[in-house]
């Protein structure tokens, strides 16, 4: 019964990711789509950061008042990956503004829709 | 759910309540970041993007037959994977042998701060760090690239918003001071570069959202944010570059004062300063490239 | 210590200097004078660290003063090597070429930011090349990733844009897919460094997690690589992005890709595990052959040569793929070698390209008539590239195909060699129909063209005759080849 409530959480997690993915292949609204691929991805970051916990330790700022300690190193890897992710998703959002722009709109279906009909190349 | 807008709102508290969850598996530093910059800045560059393009979600026709199978296996595939894990919170699970330990060790002695976190951050993978930092600095690059830095639209200064016009203006005081707080006492607590960055343009972003961007930009010229995140790029690699000219490997902040551990607090002084620097300028420029795009694209 | 010494530091340092400079600068020329000396000081920092390689195995070099795997070390071993002096050469011939052809497709406000933007595509590049730690992989490819979405939506056409988008969205799930699986690598071992890995992966390698990991990373590359069926963001973003980015593009980043995919099967988890325990080995040859076939067919029928060119390099990564999915010493060397020439013969062709583009305007066979006669010197570098393509004796793309022929006659696979065969009469077919076109259509008088610079044949020359040096010399080619293989497989776990 232990196992299965220590795996629990990764269960939820796995679900997580599933419904951003899940977004991100099935919508054809672009900024649906973005928004899908950061779920995705904070997911990722919530099962990794669920590594790092020990069991009655704290945060891994050393303090008298503390013995244990959770795992600093994931830590480390998801903030970088938060910001990476956050910077992917500005330049995601840059991208999707120019499109409408270009296309005046931001449906993948009727851009794909419009790119075939001229194929001739509009600047 | 057609009401992009609503998706945004509750993207924005789903990173929120990932936030508290971080807070909850003592992953501090990662809580701060993530309420920053996954709740606020996304929430906001979301919003910008949405004012600039379509509201609502046209009708799908789609089938989701493909993204349902596509997602099934990965989901298999991932729970498969997991069945191994070591159960939650357990002390003896690989992860927190053979590296961790040694962080925890030899923090106190070679580093001499408290928070560990950020000693590998800016010292031991203090390379991860830069590469990070690039990063950042890329999507400002990017975004400029796409978008252009914008102008300041004409505001129409509403006023039945009066309760905010009160309290932002010692609001944003708050924030700015409370930005460097968290720069410089990072060692210490939760905080450094990244936090402190987006925090201090968070401030700017309060101002520019209920005063409009006029003042804004002609206190920080736009022009200006792009050279600014260059030098802190250039502050950060600069830092590692020192320590060539005293004979050692890049990076190693030994090198940078008479003790090797004096040389570490240094050291990472001025990395987080670089990085702080980066993330201001870029997360700030990013903003005005949204909010300043539809006065450039109406002319 | 002196310079030497520190040269695996400074060869990814560099160009990541050279892109913050670029943005104070902010002045065109300025921006590309920068980027050249990165790239061209890459280059000769490779030269070094060759003659450096000649006696140790690898060069490491811990950074920040802390040894792996408190640390991350930089780790060069000659498959590095190899990668290295294809990313810098390449580089720096194509930034000789950008003179022009960027000033003639870019805005001029923007040239800076384009420069820098190219600077870091390369500091990536050169970044996931250099490190020995799984982590810093993930970082350095996001790095790449983003410059490159940038470059490839600055082409002119309105569908650059979502070209970059999608490949945006693919590419990020790649990202994420590799960064789950470094997670569960690390979880069973609890490090981050790719010696470490390897040395303590055999004792969990049973585990489901480490499989799980294994398939993550290898899909989450095989997005990245362009590896049939995850291919579909390759040739649109070849086609519409500016040539110098096609370029660029073709010659290290999908290599840079496999790059990795090598490392991981090889270095990582050793060649017994990943292509002998699981049957992965026949996946790859299978999914490399289809790529072979599908790219090369599909290419016949393109009007744009930019996307003829596009859908042959999903055949040539296929070529490569196959090749490795052989696991044997022949056929791990007729990888890398395709890895090599490849770089050599796309590289020319897009190149030749990018002149047209700025001559005549356009790249489409059905505007393009009797083009040959206008540009005798270009297009006689693209028959020569052509020629590389198909595999004719005396140039690059010869050496390729014996090669991996015979690594599969060896394993006596004949189906597949002659499918290998198949294939590059198909090439003849695609690359005889440009060859039609530019020589035996009468020209079409009322077509302006300019004339092309000298910085642009000086580029696209060194490139083509390269394509004859390296066909003629093999040298270096085999010989760092040949070493990469014995170091990787040699390497038992």
């Amino acid at each position: 019964m232990n196992e299965i409530l220590g795996h629990f959480n990764y269960l939820i997690v796995v679900l997580l990711m599933m419904m951003g993915l899940y977004v991100v292949i099935a919508s054809p609204n672009l900024i649906k789509k973005l928004i899908g691929l950061s779920l995705f991805q904070a997911s990722v970051f919530i099962l990794f950061i669920t590594f790092g916990k020990v069991s009655g330790g704290g945060p891994p700022i050393l303090s008298q008042q503390l013995t244990a300690y959770s795992n600093p190193l994931p830590h480390v890897l998801i903030l970088t990956a938060i910001v990476v992710g956050v910077a992917t998703t500005a330049v995601g959002l840059a991208l999707i503004v120019r499109v409408y722009e270009a296309y005046g709109t931001t449906d993948e279906d009727e851009i794909d829709a419009m790119d075939n009909a001229d194929d001739k190349p509009v600047v | 759910m057609r009401d992009l807008f609503a998706v945004i709102m509750l993207f924005g508290i789903f990173s929120f309540i990932a936030a508290l969850l971080f807070l909850d598996m003592d992953a501090v530093d990662v809580a701060f970041t993530e309420a920053a910059v996954g709740a606020g800045v996304t929430t906001v560059l979301m919003l910008s993007a949405l004012r600039l393009t379509q509201r609502y979600e046209n009708v799908s026709h789609r089938h989701a037959g493909m993204a349902l199978v596509v997602v099934t296996l990965t989901g298999a595939a991932l729970i498969y994977g997991t069945l191994d894990f070591p159960s939650l919170g357990d002390p003896n699970a690989p992860v927190h042998e053979h590296v961790a330990p040694e962080y925890l060790q030899q923090t106190p002695e070679k580093i001499g701060v408290p928070n560990v976190v950020t000693a590998v951050l800016a010292s031991f993978r203090g390379y991860d760090t830069l590469g990070e930092t690039v990063v950042i600095f890329s999507a400002g690059i990017v975004v400029m690239l796409l978008l252009g830095l914008g102008r300041a639209e004409d505001f129409e200064q509403q006023e039945d918003i009066l309760i905010l016009w009160v309290v932002v203006k010692p609001m944003v005081a708050l924030i700015l001071v409370f930005a460097l707080y968290v720069q410089f006492h990072g060692d210490f607590g939760a905080g450094g570069g990244f936090q402190a960055g987006v925090i201090f343009a968070s401030g700017f972003i309060l101002y520019s959202l209920v005063y409009g961007e006029n003042h804004t930009r002609k206190v920080l010229p736009a022009r200006w944010l792009p050279r600014l995140a260059a030098l802190g790029v250039l502050l950060y690699a600069g830092t590692g570059m020192f320590s060539f000219f005293k004979g050692q490997v890049f990076l190693d902040y030994n090198a940078l004062a008479d003790s090797p551990v004096s040389g570490q607090h240094l050291g990472i002084l001025l990395v987080e300063a670089g990085v702080g620097l980066t993330v201001f300028s870029t997360v700030l420029l990013i903003f005005y490239a949204f909010s300043g795009r539809r006065a450039v694209v109406h002319e | 210590m002196e310079l030497s010494a520190h040269l695996p530091a400074l060869i990814v340092i560099i160009p990541l200097l050279a892109a913050p400079l670029c943005v104070l600068f902010d002045h065109p020329r300025a921006a590309w004078f920068i980027s050249l000396l990165s790239a061209m000081f890459c280059f000769f920092a490779a030269i070094g660290m060759m003659q450096m390689l000649l006696n140790v195995d690898a060069l490491s070099y811990p950074m920040g003063g802390w040894l792996a795997p408190l640390g991350i070390e930089l780790r060069i071993d000659t498959l590095g090597l190899l990668l290295l002096l294809i990313l810098s050469a390449s580089a720096s011939v194509i930034l000789f070429f950008a003179l022009h052809s960027v000033e003639h497709e870019i805005d001029r406000r923007q040239q800076p930011m384009f420069y820098a933007a190219l600077m870091l595509v390369l500091a990536g590049l050169i970044g996931i090349t250099v490190t020995g730690d799984a982590f810093n992989i993930f970082v350095f490819l996001e790095i790449s990733s983003l410059a490159t979405y940038a470059l490839i939506s600055m082409g002119r056409d309105r569908r650059a844009l979502n070209a970059s988008f999608q490949y945006l969205i693919m590419g990020t799930i790649g990202a994420t897919f590799i960064l789950i699986g470094i997670g569960f690598m690390y979880v069973m071992t609890g490090t981050l460094n790719i010696q470490d890995l390897a040395q303590r992966l055999p004792e969990v390698s049973d585990t489901k997690a480490i499989k799980a990991a294994f398939a993550f990373v290898t899909v989450g590359l095989g997005l990245k690589a362009a590896m049939f069926p995850l291919h579909w963001w390759l040739p649109n973003a070849y086609a519409h992005s500016p040539s110098v980015v096609s370029a660029f593009l073709a010659a290290t980043a999908t290599k840079v890709a496999v790059y990795v995919l090598i490392r991981f099967l090889l270095s990582l988890y050793g060649v017994q595990y990943s292509l002998g325990a699981l049957p992965f080995d026949k996946l790859l040859m299978f999914l490399g052959a289809v790529g072979v076939l599908a790219g090369s067919l599909v290419a016949v029928f393109q009007n744009n040569i930019k996307r003829i060119l596009a859908y042959s390099s999903i055949a040539q990564i296929g070529y490569i793929l196959l090749a490795i999915g052989l696991a044997s010493q022949p056929g791990i060397t007729a990888a890398l070698l395709h890895l090599f020439n490849h770089a050599l013969i796309k590289g020319t062709l897009f190149l030749a390209l990018g002149a047209v583009s700025f001559s005549m305007a356009s790249v489409r066979l059905t505007e393009l008539s009797g083009f040959g006669k206008a540009m005798p010197l270009t297009m006689a570098a693209f028959v020569i590239g052509g020629l590389s393509l198909i595999g004719v004796p005396g140039t690059t793309g010869f050496i390729s195909k014996w090669y991996l022929v015979t690594a599969l006659l060896e394993a006596s696979l004949w189906p597949l060699a002659l499918l290998v065969l198949a294939a590059s009469v198909l090439a003849l077919v695609y690359i005889g129909r440009v060859i039609e076109v530019a020589y035996y259509r009468p020209l079409a008088p009322e077509r302006q063209h300019k004339q092309v610079p000298l910085t642009m044949h000086a580029g696209l020359w060194v490139l083509a005759l390269s394509n004859l040096y390296f066909g003629f010399n093999t040298e270096l080619s085999v010989g760092l080849s040949s070493l990469a293989v014995n170091q990787l497989i040699g390497f038992a776990p």
